[in-house]
């Protein structure tokens, strides 16, 4: 099992993933997306949304994958809170699963603007697992 | 911030000179523990820039720069596009023109206290704010079109303010030469929904009063005095000026080695001003930078209607409008010469001095107003740019006080409820649709405003007008 977690950038908010494979990670970064603007425990896994971007490296995949994210987030009004996702040479697709922005219930902290190239990386770590990252605009 | 190599020019003016990959040296204004306390970051991002092709000057760093993406955040910098000078989609930033406008009225601080509590919750009620919140327009591709090339002007045309509220708007409310054309269908759809919204974070409306004047002349000349209560605005470009940042910025990542660009940090991503990348990000960003200014006299309008439910009778006049996320094309006097250079200028304001033809009739003697956000709780301040701003910075100032610590440990330190409850025991009523997005804008999360304007004023770069207090804050 993968986990996610924000590590610190002064005006914003670094979002990392870890995984067993690139797409664990990424799926886990995505969370960690979410938990910027709520507790992802609070968000229903309701209504599935595909998403699909692509990109020539895994760097920049992850850029576009987490810039995909926000869009569907932005012009849904949806947060996501599961996220499962295939990596295919330089394609991505993904099924996410969450529910319409429910002001009082989610009480959400700020809305992400988009990913940056800031911190950006995708890396195995000598035990194996893959960790996804980069600094998130807020 | 490592001192070494940096060089004291005098107090308030810091230098690290060409060294490597540099063009151009580092400047950075800020007395001694205000430079303590900036990132290492800070230092390596200007020297960063100081290296891209074209640079003229010197980069330059506001007393409340801090890390940024690939330009640190209160950075200026300005390139020639003749001597193969770049625009970059990270020097401007993510969230577009954003900036603040700020309107005076002949309303006492005790005529807006006497109403506090409904003028709060009418506020809140009429100014869509926060994640999820939708505007009530829909503006059909045509009508998109008009909006992203006619900015103010446009919102103006459809009844969303008054003709004389242009004359107190960067270029008269509209931005020139922008292409609707080079934005795409994403940064369209994002905006479907967003426009005459307020957005999240550090954005709010805020109704605030006059507590200090320094420069009487210039207070008289921007209807500033003592005691009268005012409002800022504090927003951007909303969704679509994100997009645009996010596809620009991807594109020229993308496209930098067929440039020949050797970037340092892949964040700097950038394009010749002549290229046609170049042109393109340009045409999109002006076009950005108007659906900025249209947003803004929308939630103008709405504010003037809730004013006037609970205040019949209350007059909002606009004092200025001024971005803080930009790329313009200005010229400026360099080595005796007048240059016209593109400007960028993140998380820093432009304050031309007295006498700009720029800067509107009625404040032209004093310059142009600069208005620097506070944070809830905290102040804020009206400045005017000087007439030393030119040399120093291209006329820059500073826009606000930045972070002094991040997201996570302000929610480690405050509450949002106490927060709340604190502010409203000293007077200030916050409307917020998330206490958690409450207790991460605490006003301790950020460094003092006092601090950082009293060094703008020091270095030279602007001087002090009023000092403002928050009564009402709108937050997203």
């Amino acid at each position: 099992m993968g986990d996610w977690q924000h590590f610190a950038h002064g005006a914003d908010i670094g979002i990392r993933g870890r995984g067993a494979t690139p797409a664990e990670a990424f799926a886990q970064a995505a969370t960690a997306v979410t938990a910027v603007v709520t507790d992802p425990g609070l968000v229903q896994p309701q209504a599935a949304v595909r998403m699909q971007c692509q990109a020539p490296d895994l760097e920049m995949l992850l850029f576009e994958w987490l810039n995909t994210l926000v869009y569907q987030m932005a012009t849904r009004c949806m947060l996501f809170s599961t996220f499962d996702v295939r990596i295919e040479g330089d394609r991505l697709e993904a099924v996410a699963r969450g529910e319409r922005v429910d002001v009082l219930r989610h009480a959400p902290a700020v809305e992400v603007k988009g990913a940056t190239l800031t911190e950006l990386a995708v890396r195995q770590g000598p035990d194996g697992a893959w960790t996804a990252q980069c600094v998130v605009d807020v | 911030m490592n001192l070494q190599g940096v060089r004291r020019e005098s107090e308030y003016r810091w230098v690290i000179d060409p060294e490597g990959a540099m063009r151009a040296p580092a400047v950075l204004y800020a007395d001694a523990a205000l430079l303590r306390d900036m990132d290492d970051k800070v230092r390596q991002q200007l020297c960063n820039v100081a290296s891209l092709p074209g640079i003229v000057g010197a980069a330059c760093a506001m007393p409340d720069a801090h890390w940024g993406y690939g330009f640190p955040i209160g950075g200026v910098a300005a390139f020639d596009a003749e001597a193969g000078g770049v625009v970059s989609a990270g020097g401007v930033g993510f969230d577009i023109s954003c900036g603040v406008r700020t309107l005076v009225s002949g309303c006492s601080r005790e005529e807006v206290v006497a109403v506090q509590d409904r003028l709060a919750h009418e506020l809140a009620r009429a100014i869509p704010a926060g994640v999820g919140s939708t505007g009530r327009l829909r503006l059909s591709d045509a009508e998109m079109d008009a909006m992203l090339t006619g900015g103010a002007r446009w919102a103006v045309s459809r009844g969303y303010g008054i003709e004389a509220d242009l004359e107190q708007i960067e270029e008269s409310g509209c931005i020139a030469d922008a292409d609707p054309a080079a934005l795409s269908p994403h940064a369209r759809r994002r905006q479907r929904d967003e426009m005459g919204t307020l957005g999240s974070g550090n954005h709010y409306l805020e109704v605030q009063w006059v507590t200090e004047v320094y420069d009487a002349a210039a207070a008289v000349a921007f209807g500033l005095q003592a005691g009268r209560a005012v409002v800022s605005i504090h927003c951007g470009s909303r969704g679509l000026g994100h997009q645009v940042g996010t596809d620009y910025l991807r594109d020229m990542v993308i496209a930098a080695p067929s440039f020949g660009l050797a970037l340092p940090d892949r964040e700097l991503a950038c394009a010749p001003i002549h290229s046609t990348l170049g042109r393109r990000y340009l045409g999109a960003m002006r076009a950005a930078m108007n659906c900025a200014l249209a947003n803004r006299q929308i939630l103008t309008h709405l504010c003037r209607e809730a004013f006037r439910r609970i205040l019949p009778g209350s007059d909002w006049r606009l004092l200025y409008d001024v971005s803080h996320n930009i790329c313009k094309e200005e010229v400026h006097v360099i080595d005796g010469q007048p240059r016209r250079l593109h400007v960028h200028r993140k998380g820093a304001t432009r304050a031309f001095g007295p006498g700009n033809p720029a800067v509107p009739t009625a404040y032209r003697a004093h310059g142009q107003p600069v208005l620097i956000g506070g944070s809830m709780g905290t102040a804020s301040f009206v400045l005017a740019g000087s007439a030393t701003g030119e040399a120093l910075a291209f006329s820059s100032a500073c826009h606000g006080a930045g972070r002094s610590m991040s997201r996570h440990q302000a929610t480690r330190q405050w509450q949002g409820r106490q927060l709340v409850d604190d502010l409203a025991a000293r007077g200030i009523l916050v409307r917020s649709p998330s206490l958690r997005g409450v207790a991460e804008e605490a006003p301790g999360a950020y460094k003092s405003v006092e601090q950082v304007v009293d060094v703008a004023e020091r270095a030279g770069l602007a001087r002090k007008v009023a000092r403002l207090e928050p009564l009402v804050c709108i937050k997203g």
